[in-house]
């Protein structure tokens, strides 16, 4: 319950700073101001478009299907915020650490789709059903890419375990139980008998240990930005020919929910990106001779300066990733239907399939 | 005659370098968020001069300056006016109204030495009829009425865009009305008995 509501709370404070940082970076992007009415800056803007929300009539309408109209919301959020019950925020806390996270995770996130079609489909608007079946022909397509792509991570790793994936991509690798006696070699790679085990940092973050991962990371990002709906692959609610694509008919609290998912949904797969290729919650600076940055800025397992430091890394680098996501989306024109179908299935998945094979080789190259 | 394809520029690596400049350009102008045009009129040297940098004004605070012979609203400097009624005969949009009361003596002079011989209980512009054409400052003799620069002067109810520039209060009006009156009632007493003088030398 503790955990639940930690989440949330964490949840909801990268949320609302990551819509004002989509309006400011936006802004910044075209030359213009952005909010700098409210607030210093502009900063309370994004809690104030929340709070006018909460105040705005909740409109059903009269032809929707009412039940799945008013359910489909709670549903696109439990949906993706149950996906961040796996995420290991510290090296010591994971609010459930099941040992097949990757696959629980994979699956709650597919729930989604069906929330969206209930939505797009429920709400009995021509708009509204073409937005959900882009979504959901989109979302269905895409996560074979990032699927597969999630594959060859988890052969590097032989494990299914956030947790033990994190751990692997540092110098603290040999803390965890069960792996006290695992050696990292410089991508990956035995025969050169450079042992970075207790180096960690940047060279033992999953890009580097076997670099393929770094093939399938930008395929994994690709494919999470058209999972999360986001331009370049914002088909699904072109606002300059669908209105708003699924949720057109919501408004109120409900708008805010689906709103919320939308950015939630951003930050899982920037975390999960962070987890799986960017080295989780390790720190990216290694330890070079008595210069041990890597432990300096690691923190004790368990301990608070672990928590802060764990936390810190995490949420900076998925800050990161969220930015390349704002910038992707005020640089790239939207892409055609048929452009985004020919991507996923003609380019990412053939590729994906090739670096699941590699990530295979490369596994047994690492033992 | 072979049918030969079109040759476009393609290929792996021609894309990721079209991204890649796609993402620099986006970056740049995130980079030089920190400079700010600075809101100077088109005559400045240094307008044409601010490539880049925010180009958003914050108006009510900030606002580009007007040009020295712009014309926006009128304003009349009514211890200057000798109420010669030239401005209210030559608005062509009839914005303007006066009333006008006989002094009975000399009022004053005005700034450049005219003599006032004529109070304005009513002296009335109404801005939301006014067609900004200037003409009422041409004929101004004393140079009372003007042009300012302030643009921005909208309001809700559109009885507020009548201007009124009267210095004098409908009691005042009221009282140099009957000062006039009872001037003329004198005189007019005075030419009478004048004229009764006459008859009876004639």
């Amino acid at each position: 319950m503790l955990a639940f509501v930690l989440t949330l709370v964490l949840l909801l404070l990268v949320v609302i700073v990551l819509a004002y940082a989509e309006r400011k970076v936006a802004a910044f992007m075209q030359d213009r101001l952005g909010p700098t009415e409210a607030g210093p800056y502009g900063s309370l803007q994004p809690a104030l478009d929340v709070l006018k929300l909460l105040q705005k009539e909740d409109i059903v309408p009269a032809a929707a299907d009412k039940a799945l109209f008013k359910l489909a919301p709670i549903l696109i959020f439990a949906a993706v915020f149950a996906g961040f019950a796996v995420i290991p925020f510290t090296p010591a806390t994971v609010p459930a650490g099941i040992g097949i996270g990757v696959f629980y995770l994979l699956a709650i996130i597919s729930l989604d789709v069906i929330g969206l079609l209930m939505a797009g489909w429920g709400s009995n608007n021509k708009y509204a059903m073409l937005g959900a079946m882009r979504s959901v022909a989109q979302i269905v397509s895409y996560e074979i890419p990032a699927g597969l792509a999630i594959l060859s991570v988890v052969m590097i790793c032989q494990s299914l375990d956030f947790q033990e994936i994190s751990y692997q991509q540092g110098a603290l690798m040999n803390q965890f139980p069960g792996m006290e006696y695992d050696m990292n070699w410089l991508f990956g790679i035995r025969e050169l008998g450079i042992n970075t085990t207790t180096i960690g940092g940047i060279t033992t973050w999953n890009i580097f240990r076997a670099p393929i991962l770094l093939v399938a990371f930008v395929i994994y990002f690709i494919a999470s930005l058209a999972e999360s709906n986001r331009a370049p692959f914002d088909i699904p609610e072109a606002e300059s020919e669908l209105v708003a694509g699924f949720h057109v008919e919501y408004s109120g609290f409900r708008f805010a929910v689906l709103f919320l998912a939308e950015y939630s949904m951003m930050v899982l797969v920037s975390l999960v990106a962070v987890v799986l290729f960017l080295g989780s919650w390790n720190t990216p600076l290694p330890n070079i001779g008595p210069v041990s940055l890597a432990y300096w800025t690691s923190g004790t397992v368990g301990e608070v300066s672990g928590i802060l430091w764990g936390a810190f890394w995490l949420i900076s680098k998925t800050f990161v990733l969220l930015f390349v996501q704002l910038q992707l989306r005020w640089t790239y024109p939207r892409l055609r239907v048929d452009q985004l179908m020919h991507l996923c299935w003609k380019v990412l998945t053939p590729v994906a399939l090739g670096v699941v094979l590699i990530a295979g080789i490369w596994r047994l190259l690492m033992i | 005659m072979e049918n030969k394809t079109i040759k476009h520029t393609s290929g792996f690596w021609y894309v990721v370098k079209s991204l890649m400049s796609g993402l620099r350009l986006t970056w740049q102008h995130f980079w030089r968020a920190t400079n700010r045009r600075t809101p100077e009129y088109v005559s400045d040297e240094n307008y044409f001069k601010q490539a880049d940098g925010l180009v958003t004004l914050k108006y009510p605070y900030e606002a580009l300056p007007v040009p020295d012979n712009g014309r926006y609203r009128l304003h009349n400097e009514i211890d200057d006016c000798i109420v010669c009624d030239l401005c209210a005969k030559i608005c062509p949009v009839n914005c303007i109204t006066i009333e006008s009361v006989k002094a009975t003596e000399e009022i004053g002079v005005t700034s450049d030495g005219t003599k006032k011989r004529l109070y304005a209980p009513v002296f009335d512009i109404d801005m939301a009829k006014c067609c900004y054409c200037g003409l009422c400052t041409t004929v101004c003799p004393t140079d009372c009425l003007t042009m300012t620069p302030v643009y921005d002067f909208a309001e809700v109810d559109i009885k507020n865009m009548i201007y009124h520039f009267t210095d004098l209060t409908p009691e005042q009006a009221e009282e140099k009305k009957q000062l006039l009156a009872k001037q003329q009632e004198e005189m007019a007493a005075a030419k009478a008995a004048a004229l009764a003088a006459r008859k009876q030398q004639g």
